[in-house]
């Protein structure tokens, strides 16, 4: 039992390593990257905002081009403006889109 | 005290005589409509279109507010933004700001639409008579803009 209800705790632990959010992407960026919304499973290593566009701009041509001009890409997590720096942990949600141009 | 995102058009009277219908402690209401126009330089546009990011639009315009409430003596504010497809002469954005004394809807009428155009997620597509269509750039000026508000503090 004991044995158990280590593994249970095992499990639910490695579970827990892996954070994964959806990814959103508007305007160029969007088109760029050919999709508006995925699944992303944050690889290790990947702790930042800034550090996730880093990765996603590794996946392929389409990635690379949206984020070519990575400073000039706005990200936001959970919906609220956020630097580069800001910290993945805990979030469920990353936008990223070029500099707003409403009103 | 409202924030609306919607394709639909906007009827600044019905929406001001909506906010006054039965007050008579307001002493002011200001208005700002921005249009679309119609060409680029005089490049001619047939559309333009506005995407945004549903759910973050709705909470920033409402941190937005909040703010400018706080900042400014008001009885109530209203923002409608429109989203989707426009074209050259229709509304884009209603600010109506209302207060006992017209300073205070004056400057936060001003304060909420340099705010919106550097923080609400919207993005701007135009689509030219001549068959191009291009993403609007972010303007410095807006940043200008909004960056004079917090020297004011």
């Amino acid at each position: 039992m004991s044995s158990d209800a280590t593994t249970i705790g095992g499990v639910s632990a490695a579970v827990a390593a892996e954070q994964r959010v959806t990814v959103r992407y508007f305007a160029w960026v969007r088109e760029r990257v050919g999709r508006a919304e995925e699944q992303v499973a944050v690889p290790a290593g990947v702790a930042t905002v800034g550090e996730l566009a880093g990765w996603l701009a590794t996946r392929g041509p389409e990635y690379a081009e949206a984020f070519r001009r990575a400073d000039i890409v706005r990200a936001a997590l959970d919906q609220v403006h956020v630097k580069p720096s800001a910290p993945l942990a805990g979030a469920r949600e990353v936008a990223f889109f070029p500099p707003v141009t409403g009103g | 005290m409202a924030v609306r995102v919607q394709h639909e058009p906007f009827d600044a009277a019905a929406e001001i005589a909506a906010l006054t219908n039965g007050r008579s402690d307001i002493g002011g209401v200001v208005t700002f409509t921005g249009l679309v126009r119609g060409d680029v330089d005089g490049r001619p546009l047939v559309s333009l279109t506005l995407e945004h990011y549903p759910g973050m639009t709705e909470a920033e315009l409402g941190r937005i507010e909040a703010e400018a409430r706080e900042r400014f003596e008001l009885l109530d504010c209203l923002v409608v933004h429109r989203s989707g497809e426009l074209t050259p002469g229709e509304g884009i954005v209603l600010v109506v700001t209302l207060a006992r004394h017209r300073g205070a809807a004056f400057e936060a009428a001003e304060f909420l639409m340099d705010f919106l155009k550097t923080r609400a997620p919207f993005w701007k597509k135009e689509t030219f008579a001549d068959g191009g269509g291009n993403w609007v750039d972010s303007r410095d000026s807006d940043g200008v803009a909004q960056a004079r508000w917090e020297r004011r503090r």
